[in-house]
Formats: structure tokens, sequence, C-alpha cells
């Protein structure tokens, strides 16, 4: 219920940033690889100011100062990027929680990036504290004191922490050791787990485009000169805290600590965290089968496991005595039944004659024999249009992704439709016997956009595939125009329109040709 | 070669998107304590007397005890529970009994408390009971203190200073 608005909104947003600054450089398609982008400014930026900074009651509020005033030009400048590259990460963080959300991409063998991603979240948020703690201004005081009360609520500490607070005398300069250490200690972690949160995701993208990154730190460059993070004067720990500028990025749940009784505040702190941990549950996504394989049809290729975008598929020792060292297995915990696979494998091609269409690995629920079948029936339709004739209109075959909004009747339909799980399903063979064998004057596959994927690699491999740079290939005999691949923001029902009438006008213009492709 | 239409499209929608990022860095600001306001933060860890005295052991008990655990004397090692009582111009603020911790009870007891209190001149009185007594205290001390607008002010006690510190 809540999901569809949002999504209605990312999509709305993409699409018009698509218009704006193209679609490799949107940053909504790459809030993942910026997410990383800015960790990395972060870890460059804060190496440099640990070289400066002092570990002392005194000297780490004087070493910031000294960073922010007497080397502005460079100190300054890597504080504030410090500080706003640390700030935009949240954003961005949030975002991509957000987008994965409204995308339903957390459910079902997905759970386990989101599940990670939770914890990531809160090792972010440890850091960003134990940063602003080290600066040992005003507002550090206010965020020390506060943190270690709402510790000290938790019956684990033997003497309360808040205690090193009580008094300037009371504080140790061991305790700076201790926070700096745990500036740099969480987020090593935090890379861990990073890592932990890839682990189910083949070939992610981790670097934003070259074009987005540079203008991005532009951005970030840019901000920090007009408005240079600076401190809010030294902590006293004699005086009262009044007012403090708050980054609410990190700390804006601090006004709460300041409002609620300490046992409120953790319990609030553990449903949010508890219902976000339970979301790929809420409820259980319903699955058909994952992909099978059939091994009187693997040849052990590996082409499946090279293209499964969740690491599902693995080669393991040959079980049938057949002379390959190897065989493909799915592991169905981590099969989102897209049937990428299914058009990777080599032996999915429609024009066996003999023995029946039964690939190495298929889709039960829409196995590349009945995909065939659709296929067949839908070119069957209007079957006295022939081949392109000047003046006739172009017969048109449509592929739709069923995640797409050409699908469910979303659109008119501009051809004959048939639905697949994802537009990385459709072989190019089945494109071959379309062209040739079937009379078809154009094949359209409808997918998501290359970064919009709702199974990630869909579209982007086809791409490939069609471009010929990746097996299997569209066959050089097949005219490459006579293929359309609309890459779609789900809601973008009239580009998707208009781009399939202008295929269909340019069709339409072609000279009549003979063909005999399945010759 | 960079297109640069597009990079200034992007440099526009990122400007949009962290926008926000340079304003909530440090704005709007929060008021954690009034203007003008002050408070007394009282803190201590002090361990009190052990709950039992120790006993002299009989002949027989240490004959029954292996050889390398025959001490003269058993010393229970719980700790009884303080007693503090602060009062703020002949008002009481706050009384409390702070048990020891530890499993065995034989850690020292703690206590944190913030008070706030208007800036101006006050009579503090502390009472604080650590040994096995039932009533009274074994510590009483009173000050009269005048407190800024702003002013922490911090209180310990620690026995081999005199009792209760100000800071």
């Amino acid at each position: 219920m809540l999901k569809r608005p949002i999504r209605r909104g990312f999509h709305l947003i993409e699409t018009w940033l698509d218009r704006l600054c193209g679609a490799a450089w949107n940053p909504l398609s790459n809030l993942g690889a910026l997410g990383f982008y800015f960790y990395w400014i972060v870890a460059t930026s804060g190496l440099y100011l640990y070289v400066f900074f002092d570990t002392g009651v005194t000297e780490a509020y004087q070493s910031v100062e000294s960073l922010t005033v007497d080397q502005w030009y460079l100190g300054g400048v890597m504080r504030s990027v410090h500080r706003y590259a640390s700030d935009a990460m949240v954003l961005i963080m949030v975002l991509h929680m957000t987008r994965e959300f409204a995308n339903d991409r957390l459910r079902g063998p997905r759970w386990f990036s989101w599940f990670i991603g939770v914890p990531i979240l809160w090792l972010v948020i440890i850091s960003g504290v134990t940063g602003y703690w080290l600066v040992w201004d005003k507002l550090a005081q206010f965020v020390a004191i506060q943190t270690s009360e709402l510790l000290d609520v938790l019956p684990i500490f033997g003497a309360p922490i808040a205690r090193n607070f009580l008094s300037p005398g009371h504080l140790d300069d061991r305790f700076f050791t201790l926070m700096a250490f745990l500036h740099i200690a969480v987020p090593l972690i935090l890379l861990l787990l990073l890592w932990v949160h890839l682990n189910r995701v083949t070939r992610a993208r981790v670097n934003p485009p070259r074009g987005l990154a540079v203008t991005v730190l532009l951005v970030i460059l840019a901000i920090s000169l007009v408005k240079p993070a600076v401190s809010q004067g030294p902590a006293d720990l004699a005086q009262v805290i009044e007012w403090v500028g708050l980054d609410w990025f990190y700390l804006g749940f601090y006004p709460l600590i300041d409002s609620w009784p300490g046992p409120a505040v953790w319990a609030f702190g553990g449903v949010i965290t508890g219902l976000l941990l339970l979301m790929p549950w809420l409820p259980p996504l319903r699955q058909a089968s994952p992909a099978r394989i059939d091994l009187d049809n693997c040849n052990g290729c590996t082409w499946c496991v090279s293209d499964c975008p969740y690491g599902a598929i693995s080669m393991v020792p040959r079980t049938d005595g057949k002379p390959f060292t190897q065989q493909a297995e799915v592991d169905p915990d981590r099969c989102l039944r897209c049937g990428i696979c299914v058009a990777s494998c080599p032996t999915t091609t429609p024009f066996r004659r003999i023995s029946p269409l039964v690939p190495g690995i298929d889709l039960p629920q829409l196995t590349a024999a009945d995909l065939r079948e659709r296929m067949i029936e839908a070119a069957a339709v209007n079957p006295t249009v022939g081949n392109t004739i000047a003046g006739n209109a172009p017969r048109l075959l449509e592929f739709v992704c069923e995640q797409g909004p050409r699908a469910n009747g979303a659109a008119p339909p501009a051809a004959t439709q048939v639905v697949v799980p994802c537009i990385g399903m459709v072989p190019p063979s089945f494109i071959d016997m379309a062209l040739g064998r079937l009379a078809i004057d154009g094949v359209v596959l409808s997918g998501c956009t290359t970064k919009g994927c709702v199974y990630r690699l869909g579209s982007e491999l086809t791409e490939q595939r069609l471009a010929r740079e990746r097996d299997p290939y569209l066959r050089k005999r097949v005219p490459r125009d006579r293929v359309l691949l609309v890459e779609l923001n789900a809601g973008d029902v009239k580009s998707a329109a208009e781009q399939v009438q202008r295929f269909r006008d340019r069709l339409s213009d072609r000279e009549p040709e003979r063909t005999d492709l399945d010759a | 070669m960079p297109d640069i239409r597009k990079m200034i499209g992007l440099a526009v929608v990122l400007v949009a998107l962290f926008w926000p990022v340079g304003y909530f860095a440090d704005t709007p600001a929060w008021r954690h304590d009034e203007v003008g306001a002050a408070q007394i933060k009282i803190s201590f860890a002090h361990g009190g007397a052990h709950k039992t005295a120790c006993r002299r052991r009989s002949a027989a008990e240490l004959r029954a005890l292996p050889a390398n655990m025959r001490k003269l004397d058993d010393c229970p090692r719980e700790r009884v529970a303080l007693a503090f009582v602060f009062e703020l111009d002949g008002k009481p603020i706050h009384r409390a009994s702070l048990p020891p911790t530890g499993l065995s009870g034989d850690g020292p007891s703690h206590f944190y408390g913030v008070f706030p209190v208007p800036a101006e001149r006050h009579e503090i009185l502390l009472k604080l009971r650590d040994s096995r007594r039932e009533d009274g205290y074994d510590h009483v001390q009173r000050f009269t203190v005048d407190i800024a607008p702003g002013r922490n002010l911090a209180i310990d006690f620690r026995p081999n200073a005199g009792g209760f510190i100000l800071y």
C-alpha cells in the first residue's frame, strides 16, 4: 500500500533526471555506488585529519581548530568534505533503502542484503557520533553527556559512563584515545559488513560513473567552501549546554534522547530496528519453483553462472558420468525466478525439430518450451501480413517484462505481446526465430532501465547479447535494426508507446525484403 | 570528452539534492536547556562497609578447610547499601538507597543525578550513610553556594578528600 506511491514518485523523478543528466549519470540509479563513493571520500579525508588530530582533553579541540583556521585551505576543506560527505552518505543510504523498499527488492532471496543493511545503518550513525565527540566542542559535550546517560540506562556497565563528564577534572585524555580508536574501528567493521551486504549480489556496481563521481566531488567541495564546517566553541563541563547546532543526519534522534526517558528511547530504537529487520517477511514473498537443471542438456559451460544476478548458480563436480567435469547447481534460497539463466543457456534454442525443447536450465513456471509456444501463438495473430512490404503495417512481436509498465495492460498493446518474468529471459535465438521462421517484421523487447531492472542485470545482459558482446549473442544474420530494446522506468508508458510507434514507422519505411533467416 | 551539458544538469540536480546536506549539518539548532538555566549534577562511586563483620574461625573449621584456604578470619564480601539524601534550601529533593554492584554485592554503589535549579544562592545539604548502622548518617555536609546562570555545579564524594566535594 505504501510501496506503490513511493515507487511512482521515484519513477517520476528518475524519468525526469534521466532526461536532465542522462540515464548513466542519474544519481537515483546509482545510489548504492554513491554510498560506497562517499565512504571512500570520508575515509580519505578522515585519514588526513587523523594525521593532525591530537587526543587530549584540551589538545583535541585545539588541533581541530588549528586544522580549521590555520590550515583552512586544506585541513579546513578536508574537515568540511569529511562532514558533508558523511552527511551525504546518510542521505544516500536512506534514499537507497527507501528505493529498494518501494521496488520490493527486500523480500524473498533478497532479504539478506536488506537485513545486513540495517546494522550498516547503525554503524554509520555510531561512526558519526564518535566523530562529533572527538572535536570536543559544545556539540561534542552535548553528544557525550546524552550518549553516556543513554548508555547508562543499560545494566551492563559497572560505573556510570556519564561520571566521566561530571566536571572538567573528571575527564581523562585516555577517553579521547578510546573514541579515536572507535572512530576508526567502527568504519572498518562497517566496510566488512558492506562486503557481506554485497555477498549475494554478482557484478555489484560499487563505483559510480566517472562523470557522476567528479560532479559529486565538485559539489561537495563547493558546499565545503561556501559553508565550511566549524566548531561550536570549546566544551566546558562547568557550564550547561543551552543551544547546539545539531547535525540532523547523525544526531537527529538526540532531541528524542534529550526529551524521553532512557528506557523509552531504547524501546523505540529497538522497535524501529526490529521492524526494519523483519520487513523482508512482512509479508513473506510467495514464489514459484526455482530454476531447475536438466543434466541431460547441461554441458557445464558456466554461462548461467556468470549471468545469474544473485549468485544462485554454482558449478559442482559432475554426478551423471557424462564426459564433462562440472555441472550447474541452483541454490533455491538465492534464486529469484527471473529466467535470465534460461536465456544464457546455449541449449535454449527454439529451432529443435526432433528433440523436445528442454534446456540445461529452465524455469518451471514458464519453461523455454512454453515460451516458444506463446511466441508461436502470438505470431499467428494476423498472419495475413507478411514480412515488411511497403504500404502494409509491419507486424510486431513484443516481449514484455512483467515488472515493467507495458505488462498487465498498463499500455494498449502496440503489438502482440508475450509476457516474461524479465526481459533477460528472452534468448537471442528466439528473436532469430521470430524474425525468420515466424515472419515477424520487428521484435520489441520492453524491459526496465539498465539501472532500474528489478532483477538488476536483465536489460544490461540483453543489451550485450543484442550487441553481440556476450554469449549467447544475436546471430549476425539477424538484422539488428529490426529489434528494438525499450528500457523504461515504470510509469513511463507514454515514452514506450512513442518508441514502439517510431519503430513501427521505421519498419514501414523499409524496402521490401526477402529473408530466409532459418534456412 | 565529458558531456558538459549533462554535467551541468547533473550539477544542478546534485546541488538540489545536497543543499539539505549543507543546511541540516548544523541547522536548526536544538535548545537543550533554557538560556540562563543552571543545574546541580551529583555523582559518586563509593563502597559501603561490609554487611557482616569478620568472624574468627574455630580450629575445627580451619581443619575442615583445604590447606591453602585456611585463613584465620572469615570475612563475607557483601557490602551494605548506601543511604543518600539530597536537600536543597531545606526541602528534600532526592532520597535513595544505593545497593552495591557486582554479582556478590561487593562492588561500590553508584549514583548519578542531574537536578535543574534556578541560578541563585542555594543551601545544599548532603547526607550519606555507608556503615552498618540502622539510622543516622556517617557523612553530613552543608554548603551555601551562589550558582551563576549557565553553571553546572558538580558534586562528587571522596571520603579521603573530606567527603562531598564541589566542582
